[in-house]
C-alpha cells in the first residue's frame, strides 16, 4: 500500500481510506468472511493521536538539526480465533480447532475452571476468572483456573493464533450456560418459584418480584448434599463444553511510527509510536495493553535489530546475544496504545483477540517511516545503522 | 567449567609468585572477559590468582595534572571519581559507558588493557592520552604497549599495577556502540595535550586500536571538527563484520572523530 501510494504520488492515508472495506459482513475472495469492523475509524484515531497533519513542520525542525524525520503507517488485519474445524479440515488440517472447558462448582461455592487453553504469560488466570466472576457476581478470588496439566485437564487444543479469548473463553461460556441452567432449576425448586423468575446476580440466586434469595454457596451445597433436589436431577454441579468457532475473528489496527534518522551513522530513533486496534470486546484493558506493548517490542526488534547470520559454510555468526541484538527498554519509546473496538458478532462474548497484533503492524510501520525519511524504498529488515547508511548513499547516487 | 584452584593475592609480588607456581595460571581481576571465556570452555586455567583486592593496585591519585589509576580500579570508580572528573572528565565519561552497571562494578582498567579486545574502550584512552603503563617489572609507553588485536607487550607473568598520564587540556571520547554487545563499533578518543593532539580509534580497525595520524596533523593546526573535513579515511585496514562493513566503519571513524572534537572539554 505504501509503495503504491508513493509511486502514484498519493497521500498514504488517503489511498488506504479510499480502499477500506466499509460494509460488513464482508466476504473476501479467499475464504475469510469479516464479521465487523470500522477500519477508517481506527485510522482516524491513530492519525489524530500521531498528529499526522503536523508532520511536515516536525520534519523541518529535524532537518534544522541535521536529522531526517520520517513517518510511516501500517494497517493490518489478521485471521484469529482459530478456527472453525470444518474450514481447517477442508484446508488439509489433521485436527479440529475447537476448545474445551469444564466448570466445577464446589460444595462451598468456589469454582474451578479446567481449560484447554494454556497461559504462557497472557494472564488467563486473571481474565478467565473475570469472565466467570462477572457472570455470577462471585468474588474473583473464589475462581481458580486450572490449565497445562494433561493429567488434570480434558483434551484441548492450546494457545496460539489469538484464540484463548474468542475460542477458549467461549468454551467456558458454553459450560457456564449449562451451570446457570442447573443453578436456576435448583434455585426454583428451593425457593418454590417458577424457573423463569430466577436470576443470578451479585453472587445471589433470586426470585424476581419477591424478596426470596439464596447465596451462591447455598446452591453449591444443595447440589452436593442432594437432600432436596428437583426430581430426576443428578447431584453435583459440574458441566463441560466443547466450543467449535463459527468463524475466524478479525482483529485489525492502524499503527503510525515516527522516526528520526541520523544521516551520518544511519541510526534510527523511534520518536513516537501510536497503535489503534480493534479487538472487539476487551476483558481486561491493562492486560491487553501489555500484550500490545510486548508485540510492538518484538516488531521493533524485527524491524531494526534482530538478524540470524550465517557465513558461506553454514557457520552461524550471530551465535550469542553479544551479536544477536534483542530489543531492550532503551530501543523502544513509550507507546500510545488506543482502542476503537467493534464487537465480534460470531462468539458469545464478542471478543476478537489480541495476542499477535502488536507484532504484526509494527515492522511495516517502522520500515515505512525509515524509507520515508531516507527517500529510498529499497531497505530490508533489520534496518541496522549500516544498512540505512548504505541505502542513504544509494539514494544520493540515484538522485544525482 | 573445568575445575580450577582459586588463590587470593595480597600484593602484586604475591600474585606474581602464585602465578609462576601455577601450571597454567591466570590473573582474575573483574573476570568480565575471563569468566565467560571459561564458561564457554575456551579457557581452562589450572589456577586463578585474584588480584581484585590488592590495595596497592587500587585507587585514583591526582597530583597537579598527573593522574595515576590503579590497575584493579573498577570502571564505576573511574566514572564516579570527582577528583578525576575535575582534571580529565573524558576518561570518566568513557568509563561510565562501558558495558552496563553490573559490568562497571566488576571490570577493571588493568583487565581491559591487558586483554586488548579490539572493541574495548580503554585502549583508545590510553593511546590518546599518551599514558605510561606500569607493571611489576617496568614501565611501557602506550604507543609500545598495544601490539595488535588481543596482544600486548606484556611478558609471560608480568602484571600491570597502574597507569599514569598527564591530563589533557581538552579531550573527549565518542563511541558508536554495537547494538547487541554495546562494545565499540567505533570509538574515537581525542586529546589535546602539551605535546600536541592525539587521536586513537578502537572498534574499527582490523588489528586493534590505532592512532589516526592524518587527523592528528589536521587537528594540531586547527582543533575543530571542520578541520577534519578534508581528511579521508580509507576502508583498508577497517574491520568488516555482521554489524557493518569496512566502508561503514571508515565512515564512522570520521563521524565519531568530529563528534569527539566538538565535545572536547
Amino acid at each position: 500500500m505504501e509503495t503504491a501510494a508513493r509511486e502514484m504520488g498519493k497521500d498514504p492515508a488517503e489511498l488506504r481510506r479510499q480502499n477500506f472495506v466499509k460494509e460488513f459482513p464482508h466476504q473476501t475472495p479467499v475464504i475469510m468472511n469479516y464479521d465487523s469492523g470500522d477500519f477508517e475509524g481506527n485510522m482516524n484515531q491513530a492519525m489524530e493521536a500521531a498528529d499526522w497533519a503536523g508532520f511536515e513542520s516536525r520534519k523541518a525542525e529535524s532537518a534544522a538539526r541535521g536529522k531526517l524525520r520520517g513517518i510511516g503507517m501500517a494497517c493490518y488485519i489478521e485471521a484469529c480465533g482459530i478456527a472453525p474445524s470444518a474450514a481447517v479440515g477442508s484446508l488439509g488440517a489433521g485436527v479440529g480447532l475447537w476448545e474445551s472447558a469444564e466448570v466445577r462448582v464446589n460444595p462451598v461455592g468456589t469454582i474451578e475452571i479446567l481449560t484447554g487453553s494454556h497461559s504462557h504469560g497472557q494472564g488467563h488466570e486473571t481474565t478467565f476468572a473475570q469472565v466467570v466472576a462477572d457472570r455470577f457476581g462471585v468474588p474473583l478470588d473464589s475462581v481458580q483456573i486450572v490449565h497445562g496439566d494433561t493429567d488434570k485437564v480434558q483434551f484441548g487444543m492450546g494457545t496460539y493464533g489469538s484464540r484463548s479469548g474468542p475460542v477458549g473463553m467461549s468454551a467456558i461460556v458454553k459450560a457456564l450456560d449449562k451451570v446457570e441452567a442447573k443453578v436456576k432449576k435448583i434455585g426454583a425448586h428451593l425457593l418454590e418459584e417458577p424457573e423463569e423468575n430466577i436470576t443470578i446476580e451479585d453472587g445471589q440466586v433470586k426470585a424476581t418480584g419477591t424478596n426470596k434469595a439464596l447465596g451462591w454457596h447455598e446452591i453449591g451445597l444443595a447440589a452436593y448434599t442432594a437432600h432436596n433436589l428437583p426430581p430426576d436431577m443428578e447431584p453435583g454441579l459440574k458441566e463441560g463444553a466443547f466450543y467449535d468457532p463459527l468463524n475466524f475473528t478479525f482483529p485489525m489496527g492502524c499503527f503510525i511510527c515516527e522516526v528520526e534518522v541520523d544521516p551520518d551513522t544511519g541510526k534510527t530513533d523511534i520518536l513516537k509510536f501510536v497503535a489503534s486496534d480493534d479487538f472487539g470486546v476487551i476483558i481486561n484493558p491493562m492486560i491487553v495493553e501489555g500484550q500490545v506493548h510486548g508485540g510492538i517490542a518484538q516488531g521493533v526488534g524485527q524491524a531494526l535489530l534482530e538478524e540470524v547470520v550465517y557465513d558461506e559454510s553454514g557457520q552461524q555468526l550471530s551465535a550469542s546475544y553479544m551479536d544477536y541484538t534483542m530489543p531492550r527498554a532503551d530501543d523502544v519509546p513509550s507507546y500510545d496504545v488506543l482502542h476503537h473496538n467493534t464487537k465480534c458478532t460470531t462468539n458469545p462474548l464478542g471478543i476478537k483477540g489480541c495476542g499477535e497484533a502488536g507484532a504484526i503492524g509494527s515492522p511495516p510501520a517502522v520500515i515505512n517511516a525509515i524509507t520515508n525519511a531516507i527517500g529510498n524504498n529499497d531497505l530490508s529488515m533489520p534496518a541496522t545503522p549500516a544498512k540505512v547508511w548504505a541505502a542513504l548513499g544509494a539514494a544520493k547516487i540515484a538522485a544525482e | 567449567m573445568q575445575s580450577t584452584t582459586y588463590h587470593k593475592a595480597s600484593s602484586a609480588g604475591d600474585a606474581a609468585a602464585k602465578l609462576s607456581a601455577a601450571e597454567d595460571g591466570a590473573l582474575l581481576a573483574g573476570g568480565q572477559t575471563l569468566i565467560p571465556t571459561m564458561k564457554q570452555r575456551l579457557a581452562a586455567p589450572s589456577d586463578l590468582v585474584d588480584i581484585s583486592g590488592v590495595e596497592e593496585m587500587r585507587g585514583i591519585t591526582v597530583s597537579g595534572s598527573t593522574v595515576t589509576i590503579g590497575a584493579a580500579t573498577k570502571h564505576a570508580e573511574v566514572a564516579s571519581s570527582k577528583e578525576l572528573r575535575a582534571v580529565c572528565p573524558s576518561i570518566c565519561d568513557l568509563a561510565s559507558h562501558i558495558g552496563d552497571p553490573a559490568v562497571r562494578h566488576m571490570g577493571t582498567l588493568g583487565g581491559s588493557i591487558a586483554n586488548n579486545d579490539p572493541a574495548a574502550d580503554y585502549p583508545a584512552a590510553m593511546l590518546a592520552l599518551g599514558a605510561t603503563i606500569k607493571t611489576n617489572q617496568r614501565e611501557i609507553a602506550a604507543d609500545d604497549f598495544f601490539t595488535g588485536m588481543f596482544s600486548t607487550a606484556l611478558d609471560e607473568g608480568e602484571i600491570i599495577t597502574s597507569v599514569s598520564f598527564g591530563a589533557p587540556s581538552k579531550g573527549a571520547y565518542a563511541k558508536f556502540p554495537n547494538p547487541a554487545s554495546r562494545y565499540a563499533m567505533c570509538g574515537v578518543f581525542v586529546a589535546q595535550g602539551s605535546d600536541g593532539v592525539r587521536v586513537a580509534v578502537t572498534g574499527a580497525g582490523d588489528d586493534g586500536v590505532f592512532r589516526q595520524g592524518d587527523m592528528e596533523a589536521a587537528l594540531s593546526g586547527d582543533f575543530s571538527a571542520d578541520a577534519l573535513e578534508g581528511v579521508s579515511v580509507s576502508s583498508d585496514g577497517m574491520l568488516s563484520d555482521i554489524h557493518g562493513d569496512a566502508a561503514y566503519r571508515a565512515n564512522l571513524v570520521k563521524v565519531m572523530a568530529k563528534r569527539a572534537v566538538a565535545a572536547a572539554h
